[in-house]
């Protein structure tokens, strides 16, 4: 297993740690005048996001979590498993619903997602920054009032839910931000 | 440094003016006392041992040497001075360790330096809350109240925990309930992770302390504590959590010296460091006759950065490892 000296710590590092993969989020050196030196590091937890605090002793060799992230094509669900392609090498991979979380309501077919691999496993599955998906579902609007104030729920063809000003009809495809879940306007078609 | 600016000086030039103030200010306190002011060598034939400090070497001084080192500190030759019957010293020394660059560290930074003739460490100690308040109240700044704490109650105040009631299994415990990782470690270097991750960040912001007696580990040139032999008398002066002022009342004993200086490298040999060569010539000065004295070293770049309430030494330095 390769390894990693403290004084290659630096932000977005992969380290493991009792186990578990950890990216660095902040890095410190702390060293007492006459004293040894310490990497004061925060670090989330990439199973379940959570930011821990860590020492290690300057010079200490910790290990490296094989983790790297890929661009991957979204195909489909079996119910139990998302399936995704790397379009290089035409590898598929098969993504817990741990792995994908709430992030399943933004997946659709053919759309590409940046997958975590760890050890070669998805981790992590995040969506594209800005999703188009059509509304499947929502209260017939005021038609040409299009001046905004007032929203409604709209369900979307993934499951999502989202709110759309009240001018836009079920059928209509619409460009969402899926890191606010938020409506960002209609797509042309 | 790749782009354009890079040549510039780093920070307001106002920083220039604020720290050719600040030396103004501490020659004139030192000459209100008689201190002289002198110069001692950046490069030397010998080194500093001390395992947890790297030192810069160079090419030899002159034909038959094959190498020198630059000072960690100007304290070999201050020694050197008092034994040879300088009286009291001070230098505003230009000083260098390897590979420590943080918010607090810079490789080469500037260090203030006194010794003052029979002076016990507390004297010694009241002598630099002294310096503070007077710089304090060069830059406007009101009175700091300072807390006098030996280490012992430091840690029992801040953490719950007597260091020298400890064993070193119990202060690896602390230190992973703290957060630490890794190896078991020795007692000593157990008690500088809980100094530097449980300890420090727990001190008032804006206030000083006066910790003394430390562990005789960490004695390095100190004098043991006359009544505990587990400790010695050493003092650190804090500005909320930022070491300033490193001082001791000084080993007078050159068998003890000698004896530190080769346990050291002994620790450096164990730990794969490289060793360095003892300076005989401080030995030599120490069994000659150092005067009783006490001595102290100040980050004058900290306290620049304290006085002016900056986050990093940086930010007070025009040059420092990213563009010297």
């Amino acid at each position: 297993m390769s390894t990693y000296s403290t004084n290659q710590f630096k932000n977005g590092l992969k380290i493991l740690i009792d186990g578990d993969p950890f990216s660095i989020v902040d890095n410190q050196v702390v060293k007492p005048g006459k004293g040894q030196a310490f990497n004061r590091v925060k670090m989330r937890n990439l199973k379940t996001g959570r930011v821990i605090d860590k020492t290690f002793k300057s010079t200490e060799k910790v290990d490296a979590a094989d983790v790297m992230e890929k661009e991957m094509q979204y195909l489909y669900s079996d119910g139990e498993f998302y399936h995704f392609m790397d379009q290089e090498t035409f590898e598929q991979f098969a993504a817990s619903q741990a792995a994908v979380g709430d992030n399943a309501k933004w997946l659709k077919e053919e759309d590409v997602c940046m997958i975590t691999l760890w050890n070669n496993d998805p981790l992590l599955v995040d969506p594209p920054n800005f999703v188009e998906l059509k509304i499947t579902e929502t209260d017939p609007g005021v038609r040409g009032d299009t001046s905004g104030g007032g929203s409604k729920p709209a369900t979307l063809e993934t499951g999502a839910v989202v709110n759309v000003p009240l001018f836009v009809p079920e059928g209509e495809v619409i460009k969402v931000d899926t890191r606010s879940g938020e409506y960002v306007g209609r797509v042309k078609q | 440094m790749s782009d354009a600016s890079g040549w510039r000086c780093l920070g307001p030039l106002q920083r220039l003016r604020q720290r050719a103030f600040l030396c103004a200010q501490i020659r004139s306190f030192f000459a209100a006392r008689s201190v002289t002011e002198v110069v001692t060598p950046v490069l030397s034939a010998a080194g500093n041992t001390d395992v947890q400090i790297e030192v810069f070497s160079s090419d030899g001084l002159h034909a038959e040497q094959s190498g020198s080192y630059l000072r960690t500190s100007p304290e070999f030759f201050h020694k050197r001075l008092l034994a040879s019957g300088s009286g009291d010293i001070f230098e505003i020394a230009q000083v260098f360790r390897k590979a420590e660059l943080s918010p607090l560290h810079n490789p080469e930074f500037t260090m203030l330096e006194w010794y003052r003739l029979g002076f016990q460490w507390s004297s010694l100690a009241a002598e630099v809350t002294e310096l503070i308040n007077v710089l304090r109240a060069a830059f406007e700044l009101p009175v700091m109240q300072v807390c006098s704490l030996s280490y012992q109650q430091l840690f029992v105040n801040l953490i719950g925990l007597d260091p020298f009631a400890i064993d070193e299994d119990g202060l690896n415990e602390v230190a992973i309930a703290h957060g630490y990782h890794g190896a078991a470690m020795e007692r000593v270097t157990a008690l500088d992770f809980l100094f530097a991750i449980a300890v420090e960040p727990r001190l008032e912001h804006d206030q000083g302390y006066l910790i003394h007696d430390f562990p005789i580990e960490q004695a390095a040139l100190a004098a043991p504590h006359p009544e505990y032999p587990d400790r010695c008398l050493r003092f650190e002066f804090l500005w909320g959590g930022v070491e300033l002022a490193n001082g001791y009342q000084e080993l007078t004993d050159a068998t003890e010296q000698r004896r530190r200086f080769e346990r050291d490298n002994q620790s450096r040999l164990q730990s794969g460091k490289p060793t360095l060569p003892v300076d005989e010539h401080l030995l030599a000065a120490i069994d000659a006759g150092l005067p009783a004295c006490s001595g102290v070293a100040l980050g004058v770049d900290r306290l620049l950065m304290c006085l002016l309430d900056c986050d990093s030494i940086h930010q007070v330095m025009p040059f420092n490892a990213g563009n010297s």
